[in-house]
């Protein structure tokens, strides 16, 4: 990756403060990005990653915003204040939340707020950009999906059909903007070692850098791919699991 | 959440796989977190050897999740920044800027916490010291809720104790650290094979004077039976000039500094009697042809195992201890002599050994390693009964002539050689936090 492609760019990251979203910035901060806007609801934490940002890459223009997630309305006063900042070139929607799945089954309200965050508000996001996007005729619009989104699973499908969804939403957008100059790019990343996880590593479990995942990330937006499962061995391990006959997955204690 | 979890954690020498209750640190405003959990241990990156980032059965804090630089001033070169950064992620950001960290050891892939808690020394002993030496100041976290701003003005004496204070003085959420001014990412290198130690010291003499960095890797199996002890010295300066020498001024790493990786352990240690004659031998004649001045990147000259990841696998499943002293400067050719003479009669070897003096400098810290003399490390694949056998032997030595052992690297030093090696140790006591504890602290201070 040259730094000339992302030179005085302005990238938008919504749900800022993630561990996948924080480690993405910090690649297009060294690769030249000119100006940031980000945007997530712990402030605080915001302006940590500002400062981190801003001693990467001197210079660089961070803008940090807060606002509603969840309200249809709410929401799009939070992306047209984003885009009275300038015109973005590239947008990452990264906020989620990992449930427990048991509690979600005890819990509808829990079910409910779990999906609220994971599937509706990515996707009220995604078409206020794309729209704006489309109306410009430039940009790209990248959302972190799962790998869990593939195939439901008892372990984890509240999280896994919020993830879904997102997965059909962003093929919809795709369908929509083929042939124009607007990109939607659909990433997939494996278990990461983030905030998100903690509880999975404490328990054994192998994750890959959050650093490896960033840099499939910018690294398949930069060359314009239109999903990404990152690391990208996923592609194949989620192939073979999405076409396990019912008989043997259901079988399988994951 | 509530869980008690328990993981197999290992340092670098592979030697102990003990499960590990782990907590991740990743926002320095929960400390509530650390509170809560406890004794504990500090786990930077784990590019410890022995046991002083474990805590068998207890829990460890790991600390790679505090990753943000928090301020840099490109005038003063200070930079702040969270205790979980590696000093790779730091020079990479850095470098570019035309600034790098004045002492680095021969990896970077360690943390910042790290760094002070082991106080590590780089090449350029003898010009700026150790790590701590450069440490500004830094915020440490104490497991009974405060929080200790230490600085040369303030709580000076905690930060005495916390710079080479193995982690227990309390957990390191921030530093402030003072970098150095370079113009170019490239060195000036000259490497000179030597034969015999007498050459050695006086090339090490003679070197100090006039090159910043020096370091020897020496061929502990050579010197047997009447022949001579040879080694590779290797000196280099920082290029002033941004154009000199520089294949290109880029200040990208040379791109045969691909990062490989080690893909699995082997069943047995791939280092042992067989192998070891020959790979000394082809290294030697390898080095030796590189004789003479060169041009080196700075990532490729301090650190030139970063670029083979898990390179500790070569060793086997069971490990490799290093052993590293300093034996004090009036009788280091003596000491080092009958170091090697030791190491060649037990029949066991190493490949990676490394010879090189420190300056006149001690260390800032009341638990330092550094001191004026010569420092030998040496690896050796586990064999158990075989390897202790030997570092007792070793250790004699190391104590007869008021050495001391490095701590970062060390499994196996008896207690008494511990209290000896380091005279401080009992004005360091007091300064601990009481709800920290690791498997060295246990081992050679009893809690
Ligand atoms: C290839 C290689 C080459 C090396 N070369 C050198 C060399 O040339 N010179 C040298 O001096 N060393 C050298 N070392 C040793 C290494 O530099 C030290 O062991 C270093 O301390 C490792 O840092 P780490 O971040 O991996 O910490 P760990 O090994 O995980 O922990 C080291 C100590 O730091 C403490 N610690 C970690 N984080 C914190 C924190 N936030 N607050 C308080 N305490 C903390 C731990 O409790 C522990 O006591 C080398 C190691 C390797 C693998
Ligand atoms: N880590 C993985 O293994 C993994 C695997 C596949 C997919 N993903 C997806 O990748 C994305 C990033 O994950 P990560 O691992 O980087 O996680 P992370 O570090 O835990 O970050 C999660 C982010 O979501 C935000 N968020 C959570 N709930 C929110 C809410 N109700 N309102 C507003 N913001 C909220 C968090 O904000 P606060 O900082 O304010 O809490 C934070 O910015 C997520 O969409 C996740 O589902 C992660």
């Amino acid at each position: 990756m040259n730094s000339e492609s992302f030179a005085n760019r302005h990238i938008v990251i919504i749900g800022a403060t993630s561990g996948i979203a924080e480690h993405c910035a910090r690649r297009w901060a060294q690769e030249g990005a000119g100006s940031m806007t980000l945007v997530a609801r712990n402030t605080d934490r915001l302006s940590e990653i500002r400062d981190d940002l801003t001693v990467r890459r001197p210079g660089l223009m961070v803008h940090c915003l807060s606002g509603e997630f969840l309200l249809a309305q709410g929401v799009q006063q939070l992306v047209d204040n984003v885009l009275a900042i300038g015109n973005p070139d590239i947008v990452l929607i990264a906020h989620g939340s990992l449930p427990d799945q048991s509690l979600c089954q005890q819990s509808l309200t829990l079910c409910a707020e779990q999906m609220n965050i994971n599937a509706l508000s990515p996707v009220l996001f995604a078409e206020a950009f794309v729209s704006h996007m489309e109306k410009v005729g430039h940009g790209t619009l990248a959302v972190l999906g799962s790998v869990a989104g593939d195939r439901g699973r008892k372990s984890n499908y509240v999280y896994g059909a919020a993830k879904g969804l997102v997965t059909r939403y962003l093929q919809g957008l795709q369908h929509r903007l083929a042939g124009s100059n607007v990109r939607v790019v659909l990433v997939k990343p494996g278990p990461t070692d983030t905030a998100m996880t903690a509880h999975l590593k404490q328990q054994g479990s192998k994750l890959a850098s959050v650093e490896e995942v960033a840099a499939a990330i910018t690294t398949g937006i930069a060359s314009g791919k239109p999903v990404i499962y990152a690391p990208a061995k996923w592609a194949l391990i989620m192939m073979i699991i999405r076409h396990l006959p019912r008989f043997i997955f259901n079988r399988m204690d994951i | 959440m509530v869980n008690n979890d328990l993981v197999k954690l290992t340092s670098w020498g592979n030697t102990t796989h003990d499960p590990h209750k782990l907590i991740m640190v990743n926002d320095r405003e929960n400390t509530q977190l650390l509170a809560n959990n406890t004794p504990g241990i500090c786990f930077g990156n784990g590019r410890s050897y022995g046991d002083v980032c474990l805590n068998p059965g207890g829990v460890v804090w790991q600390m790679r999740g505090l990753n943000r630089l928090i301020a840099f001033d490109s005038v003063t070169g200070r930079l702040r920044c969270q205790s979980g950064v590696l000093l790779q992620d730091i020079q990479r950001t850095l470098v570019p800027q035309g600034w790098m960290l004045p002492v680095t050891p021969g990896t970077q892939l360690i943390t910042v916490g790290g760094a002070i808690a082991n106080d590590v020394h780089g090449k350029n002993h003898h010009r700026l010291g150790s790590f701590g030496d450069h440490v500004i100041a830094l915020d440490l976290f104490r497991t009974d809720g405060s929080l200790l701003h230490c600085s040369h003005n303030s709580e000076a004496r905690m930060l005495q104790a916390t710079i080479g204070g193995l982690g227990l003085t309390g957990i390191i959420l921030e530093a402030e650290l003072q970098l150095r001014r370079i113009n170019s990412p490239w060195l000036t290198t000259d490497t000179v094979p030597y034969r015999s130690l007498d050459e050695f010291f006086e090339l090490a003499d003679s070197s100090e004077q006039n090159w910043e960095h020096t370091v020897s890797w020496i061929d502990c199996l050579s010197g047997r039976a009447g022949h001579d002890t040879r080694g590779i010295f290797l000196r280099a300066n920082h290029n002033n000039d941004a154009a000199e020498h520089n294949p290109d001024t880029s200040h990208t790493a040379p791109t045969g500094a691909r990062r490989l990786s080690f893909p699995f352990t082997p069943p047995l240690s791939l280092v042992n009697r067989l192998s070891l004659r020959p790979f000394n031998e082809l290294y030697y004649r390898l080095q030796a042809r590189k004789r003479g001045s060169g041009t080196a990147h700075y990532e490729s000259f301090f650190y030139p195992l970063d670029t083979l990841r898990h390179w500790n696998r070569m060793y086997g499943p069971r490990g490799f201890y290093q052993y590293q002293c300093v034996v004090p400067k009036a009788d280091s050719r003596e000491a080092i002599a009958r170091l090697l003479n030791t190491i060649q009669q037990s029949g066991e070897g190493s490949f990676l050994a490394v010879l090189k003096t420190f300056g006149d400098k001690t260390g800032k810290g009341l638990l330092s390693f550094p001191m004026p003399g010569a420092t030998l490390a040496l690896d050796f694949p586990n064999r158990g009964e075989r390897s202790s056998r030997l570092f007792e032997q070793l250790d004699a030595i190391v104590s007869e002539y008021a050495g001391r052992i490095y701590a970062a690297k060390d499994a196996l030093m008896p207690r008494s050689l511990f209290e000896s090696g380091y005279p401080h140790l009992p004005e360091f006591i007091p300064m601990r936090d009481p709800g920290i504890s690791s498997a060295l602290s246990r081992r050679l201070m009893g809690s």
